[in-house]
C-alpha cells in the first residue's frame, strides 16, 4: 500500500439556500408532493424563458470572497445538451467555460495537527434536475420536477487531497463554511450537499497523475470515506495485478460498499455546450462585490483564531467550537456569561456533556434542550464551588430531562456542596472508624485505598464534599491516623 | 369597404360607434370563411372566442375607453402561445398542444383590446422561406394562388395581403417578416432584438428570434408596434428602453435623411428588381434624401454564418420535444429511447430534422471552434460592418428578396437555392437590427419589396421614412385581384 499515492478531487454540489428556483419563481422547499413546485418554466413549456434568480448569484459571489476567490466580472451560462425524462428542457443551464468563481483556497487541519491548503479551482452556478421515481409503479416511470430548477453551486477542488481522510476534511470544511455564509442548508439526507469524487493512484513520488475514476453522488461523509478508500483500494490492486484503470464513471453501492462501473469515457455523452443565447453574460461590478463582502459573517477560520486568542483555547477545541456558527454562538454565549477565564471550563461542557446529550437525543445545538444562559449558570455554580463537577453533571442531567434551573435543581434536591471543614472531618471520622481494617491496609503501604475512603465519604454525603478539600483532609486524616496509631493507646 | 380601412380609420369609425367591433369581427370572420379554403392562411380559427373578444371590446367602449387597437381584428402567427387555443407551431409535433397561456405580446394586446380571429399558418417552427414546410400544408399567395406567400410567416403574410384582418402578427429569425411581405406586398416590420418580448414565442433561433408585424402601411404597423413593443422581466434578452409612440413620430421630417446603398446588395441583382429599387430611392431623394454607397463586406458571408448559428440553437431549442410532457408522442414505445426516436422521428418533419442535425453537428466536440465558433466571429464582423456603415448614414436601403414569389414546389426539394432566399434580410437578424420592407412595385403582377435597415433601436425612423414613401406611392395601395 505505501507504495502507492492515492491523488483525489472532489466536485461538490451546494444547493444553494433561496427561496425560489434560479430560473423560474418556483418554490425550492423539499418535500413536496410530487410536480406540485414546478412552474411552466421549470416543466419546459414551448415558449418559455430563464430569468437568472438574483439571489443564487449573491450567494455564489459571498462564497467566492469567501474562499478568496476571484470573482469574474464576466461569467456566462451555458447549456448542457442530452435526453433525460427528468431534464424537460433536454438541456441543464450551467456555467462553463467562464464560472463566476475563479481560483480560490481553504485550510484543513490533518490528523496529526498541521494545517493544509486545499486549492478550490473554480466554482459554477448550474440549475439541478428533477427526479426519475421507478419504485411502485407498474411498467412505467414517475417523474417529479419539484426539484428541476434547484440553484446548485458546483465546487471543483484541485486534485490536492492525499487519502479518504483528507477528502473528507475538505468536504466537511466546505460544508461548515457554506453554513456559515447561511448559503446552503448542508442537509446531505435530502441531497442538499453532496459530492462527486475524482479518484486515482500513483506511485509515491511520481509528479505524473495517473488514470481517474469519478465516484458519483456520494451523500454522506462516511460514504464519501468508504468509497474512496474501496476505490484506493480496487485501483492499487488493479494495477498490481497487471491491470490498467480506465477513465469512468462509476457508482458507490452503500449495501455492498463497492464501486461499479457507470460509463466508460467511451460512452461519455458528447454535451455539446454552447452560450446559452437565452440568458445575457453575468456582469458583477466592483461596488456589488463590496456590498456582498461587507455582508459575509465571520467565518471559521477566523472565528477559531479569535477563540485561541481571547479564550486561550487549543487549536483542537477552537476548531470543533467553530464547526458550526451555532455551536460557536452557543459557546461564546456561556463563556460570555461565565468570564473569559472559565472559557475551558465552557469549552469542555460544550463539546463533553451538552454535545453527548445532543447526539443521544439526535439535536441540532439549536433545538438544545438548555440554553446557553442556562448551561452558564449551572457553571457559575461549579466555579463558586457550590457544587463539584461530578454533581454538576447530574444536575445537568436533571435540567435537561425536566427543563428546571440549575439553582432550583440543587435546592429542591440539597445537591449543594459542603465545604464545612468540620462537617467534612465528622464523616471522614466516621469512615475511618467504621473501616479499620482498611485503615491498616492503606497504613500498610497499600496507597490505591486512598480512592476507597473517597468513595465512602462521597457515598455517605450523597457526592456533596467538596473534593479538593475532602482530599486534602483526607490526607490529613489517614496520615494523622498513621502519626497516632504508633502512640500507646 | 371595411377592409380597405387602415387601423386609424377603423379606430376612428369605433370610436365614433359608427361601426360595433362585432360587426367588424363578423366582416373579417366572414372574409375568412370565404378566402381562407384556397389560401390555407390560417391553421385555427377562433370565431367564437373573437366574438366575445369583440362585445368585450365593445363594452369597453361603451365605457368610454378608447385605444389604437381596441376592438380591431387581427390574426397570431401560430408561434405565439395562446391560452386555451392550439398552438401549433406549423408541427405536427404540437398538433395537439393547446397553450395554457399568453405570450407577451399576446397579452399585450389582449389588454389594449385587440381581437384575436384565429392562428396563422407557418412554416413548421419558422423553419422555411415559402410555408411549404408547414404540417398543415402551403399557405398560398393570394397574388397567385400558385406561387409561394414566402415563410416562414407565410399564412400572417397571406392574411394580411387578402384583407382577412387589418394586421397580423409574425416572427423573423432570417427574414420571415420582411421576406413574405415583399413577396405579398405588404409592409413588414422586424424590430431590433430585446425591442419586443420573446417570452411565449415558441424559440427558433434564440439569438435571432424577433417578433414584429405584418400590416398594409407603415402608419398601421406603428400603432401596432407601439403596443407590442417593451421591457418584459420575463425575457432575460428584452431591453429596458423607452418605447417611442411611433405613430406620433411618423411625420417627423425627412430631408436630409441619408441613406447607405449597399453595394454587395446590388451586386448580381436581377435587372428589373434592381430598376424598382432605384426608382424607390428617386423618390427619396425627390422626398429630400441624399444617398451614399456603402459596402458591408463581410455580409456576403451571412448565409452561411445564419446556417450555422440558427441550426445550433434550434438544435437545443427544440429538444424540449421529447413526447414525454406534451406534444406528440409515437405510440406504444418499446422504451425510453424508442419513445425519443419515434416521438421526435414523426413529429418533426425533414426541414425541421435538417436544421436539428447540422446544428448538433456544429456544436459537436472536434467541429465546435471550426462551425459555430467561427461563425460567432463573422457574426461580429458583419455587425461591425453595420456599425461602420451607421456612422456614415442613417438607414441602408436594397431590395428586400432576390426575386418575387416562386412557384409553390419549385425549391422546396433544394434546401440550398431557398436558403438564399433570405440573403438580404439575413444580415439584420444576425446583428440584431431593425428592418422594414415595404412594397415598391410589381414584376411580372407579383409584389416587390423595399428593404430599410436602421441601426438599433431606430424603429421610429425606419417607420417614418416606410410613412413617406408611402405617402407619395401608391404600391401599397395595391389589392391582390379577388380580394377587393
Amino acid at each position: 500500500m505505501s507504495d502507492w499515492e492515492a491523488v483525489i478531487g472532489l466536485e461538490i454540489h451546494a444547493q444553494l439556500a433561496t427561496k425560489s428556483k434560479i430560473f423560474s419563481g418556483s418554490a425550492t422547499a423539499y418535500g413536496a408532493l410530487p410536480n406540485t413546485q414546478a412552474d411552466l418554466v421549470d416543466l419546459a413549456y414551448p415558449g418559455v424563458l430563464p430569468v437568472l434568480n438574483a439571489e443564487a448569484l449573491r450567494m455564489a459571489v459571498k462564497f467566492g470572497l469567501a474562499i478568496g476567490a476571484r470573482i469574474a466580472p464576466r461569467s456566462i451560462f451555458a447549456r448542457k445538451n442530452y435526453f433525460y425524462p427528468d431534464l424537460p428542457k433536454g438541456y441543464q443551464i450551467s456555467q462553463y467555460e467562464r464560472p463566476v468563481v475563479g481560483k480560490g483556497a481553504i485550510s484543513i487541519m490533518l490528523d496529526d495537527g498541521a494545517a493544509k491548503t486545499i486549492g478550490v479551482t473554480r466554482a459554477h452556478l448550474e440549475e439541478d434536475a428533477g427526479k426519475s421515481l421507478h419504485e411502485g409503479l407498474a411498467n412505467a416511470s414517475g417523474i417529479d420536477l419539484n426539484r428541476a430548477g434547484t440553484p446548485l453551486l458546483e465546487i471543483v477542488s484541485e486534485p490536492d487531497m492525499r487519502s479518504a481522510k483528507e477528502a473528507v476534511a475538505y468536504m466537511k470544511k466546505i460544508h461548515t463554511l457554506v453554513r456559515y455564509l447561511e448559503i446552503c442548508d448542508g442537509n446531505m439526507q435530502e441531497g442538499s450537499f453532496r459530492c462527486d469524487a475524482n479518484v486515482s493512484v500513483r506511485p509515491r513520488g511520481s509528479a505524473k497523475f495517473g488514470t481517474r475514476a469519478e465516484i458519483k453522488n456520494l451523500n454522506s461523509f462516511r460514504f464519501v470515506e468508504k468509497a474512496i478508500q474501496h476505490e484506493i483500494a480496487r485501483q492499487i490492486e488493479l494495477i498490481e495485478s497487471g491491470g490498467k484503470v480506465v477513465q469512468e464513471t462509476r457508482l458507490y453501492d452503500s449495501d455492498k460498499n463497492e464501486t461499479r462501473s457507470m460509463r466508460s469515457k467511451e460512452e461519455a455523452n458528447d454535451y455539446r455546450y454552447f452560450p446559452d443565447p437565452d440568458l445575457l453574460p453575468v456582469e458583477v461590478d466592483e461596488a456589488f462585490i463590496a456590498s456582498v463582502r461587507a455582508g459575509l459573517p465571520e467565518l471559521p477560520d477566523e472565528k477559531a483564531a479569535r477563540f485561541m486568542r481571547d479564550f486561550g483555547l487549543s487549536a483542537y477545541d477552537a476548531g470543533v467550537l467553530t464547526s458550526s456558527r451555532e455551536i460557536g454562538d452557543y459557546f461564546e454565549a456561556v463563556a460570555a456569561t461565565l468570564g473569559a477565564r472559565e472559557a475551558k471550563l465552557a469549552a469542555n461542557w460544550v463539546m463533553g456533556e451538552l454535545s453527548s446529550a445532543l447526539n443521544r437525543d439526535n439535536l441540532d445545538i439549536t433545538g438544545s434542550r438548555v440554553p446557553p444562559a442556562g448551561l452558564a449558570a449551572l457553571l457559575a455554580r461549579i466555579v463558586d464551588e457550590t457544587i463539584s463537577g461530578k454533581i454538576a453533571k447530574e444536575v445537568f442531567e436533571t435540567m435537561w430531562s425536566e427543563g428546571q434551573s440549575a439553582d432550583a435543581i440543587i435546592e429542591a434536591q440539597g445537591l449543594k456542596q459542603i465545604t464545612d471543614t468540620r462537617a467534612i472531618e465528622g464523616v471522614i471520622d466516621e469512615v475511618i472508624r467504621a473501616n479499620p481494617k482498611q485503615l491498616a491496609e492503606y497504613r500498610g503501604g497499600k496507597d490505591k485505598l486512598f480512592g476507597f475512603f473517597v468513595g465512602q465519604v462521597m457515598k455517605m454525603t450523597g457526592g456533596k464534599a467538596n473534593p479538593a478539600q475532602l482530599n486534602e483532609l483526607l490526607k490529613a486524616k489517614l496520615a494523622g491516623g498513621t502519626k497516632s496509631s504508633k502512640e500507646p493507646v | 369597404m371595411l377592409h380597405h380601412l387602415s387601423i386609424g380609420e377603423l379606430a376612428e369609425r369605433l370610436a365614433s360607434r359608427q361601426i360595433s367591433s362585432v360587426e367588424l369581427t363578423r366582416h373579417f370572420l366572414e372574409r375568412v370563411e370565404r378566402f381562407n379554403p384556397s389560401l390555407n392562411a390560417l391553421i385555427t380559427v377562433t370565431a367564437d372566442e373573437a366574438l366575445a373578444g369583440a362585445a368585450a371590446a365593445d363594452r369597453r367602449f361603451a365605457a368610454g375607453e378608447r385605444g389604437r387597437l381596441l376592438g380591431i381584428p387581427l390574426i397570431h402567427k401560430d408561434i405565439f402561445c395562446t391560452d386555451g387555443v392550439r398552438t401549433s407551431c406549423g408541427s405536427r409535433m404540437l398538433d395537439n398542444f393547446i397553450a395554457p397561456y399568453d405570450a407577451t405580446i399576446v397579452a399585450r394586446l389582449k389588454s389594449a383590446g385587440a381581437v384575436m380571429l384565429g392562428k396563422a399558418n407557418m412554416d413548421e417552427f419558422a423553419m422555411g422561406s415559402s410555408n411549404e414546410t408547414s404540417y398543415y400544408g402551403p399557405a398560398r399567395n393570394p397574388w397567385d394562388r400558385t406561387k409561394v406567400p414566402g415563410g416562414s410567416s407565410g399564412g400572417s403574410a397571406a392574411a394580411s395581403a387578402a384583407r382577412l384582418a387589418p394586421y397580423t402578427t409574425g416572427t423573423d429569425t432570417g427574414g420571415s417578416i420582411r421576406q413574405p411581405a415583399a413577396l405579398t406586398g405588404i409592409t413588414g416590420v422586424k424590430p431590433t432584438y430585446g425591442r419586443v418580448s420573446r417570452y411565449g414565442m415558441i424559440a427558433f433561433a434564440s439569438s435571432l428570434d424577433q417578433a414584429g408585424v405584418l400590416a398594409r402601411t407603415a402608419a398601421d404597423a406603428a400603432a401596432v408596434l407601439a403596443v407590442m413593443a417593451g421591457f418584459d422581466p420575463r425575457d432575460s434578452t428584452s431591453v429596458d428602453v423607452p418605447v417611442p409612440d411611433y405613430p406620433a413620430l411618423l411625420d417627423a421630417p425627412l430631408k436630409g435623411l441619408k441613406i447607405g446603398l449597399l453595394r454587395e446588395f446590388f451586386d448580381g441583382l436581377e435587372s428589373r428588381n434592381a430598376a424598382l429599387i432605384q426608382d424607390a430611392l428617386k423618390v427619396y431623394m425627390s422626398l429630400g434624401a441624399d444617398t451614399v454607397e456603402v459596402s458591408l463586406p463581410h455580409l456576403p458571408m451571412s448565409v452561411p454564418t445564419y446556417y450555422v448559428v440558427a441550426p445550433a440553437e434550434c438544435s437545443s431549442n427544440l429538444s424540449r420535444f421529447d413526447g414525454v410532457r406534451y406534444g406528440y408522442r409515437c405510440s406504444q414505445p418499446r422504451d425510453l429511447t424508442d419513445l425519443y426516436e419515434r416521438s421526435r422521428g414523426e413529429g418533426f418533419g425533414a426541414e425541421v430534422k435538417r436544421r436539428i442535425m447540422t446544428g448538433t453537428y456544429v456544436l459537436s466536440a472536434g467541429y465546435f471552434d471550426a462551425y459555430y465558433l467561427k461563425a460567432q466571429k463573422v457574426r461580429r464582423l458583419i455587425t461591425d460592418d453595420f456599425r461602420a456603415a451607421f456612422a456614415k448614414v442613417d438607414v441602408v436601403v436594397g431590395p428586400a428578396t432576390p426575386t418575387p414569389a416562386f412557384p409553390i414546389g419549385a425549391k422546396i426539394d433544394d434546401p440550398v437555392t431557398m436558403y438564399l432566399n433570405d440573403i438580404y434580410t439575413i444580415g439584420a437578424n444576425l446583428s440584431g437590427l431593425p428592418g422594414i420592407s415595404v412594397p415598391c412595385g410589381f414584376i411580372d403582377a407579383l409584389p416587390v419589396g423595399l428593404q430599410l435597415i436602421g441601426p438599433h433601436f431606430s424603429e421610429a425612423k425606419l417607420l417614418s421614412a416606410a410613412h413617406h414613401f408611402q405617402s407619395a406611392t401608391t404600391w401599397h395601395t395595391h389589392t391582390p385581384a379577388g380580394y377587393e
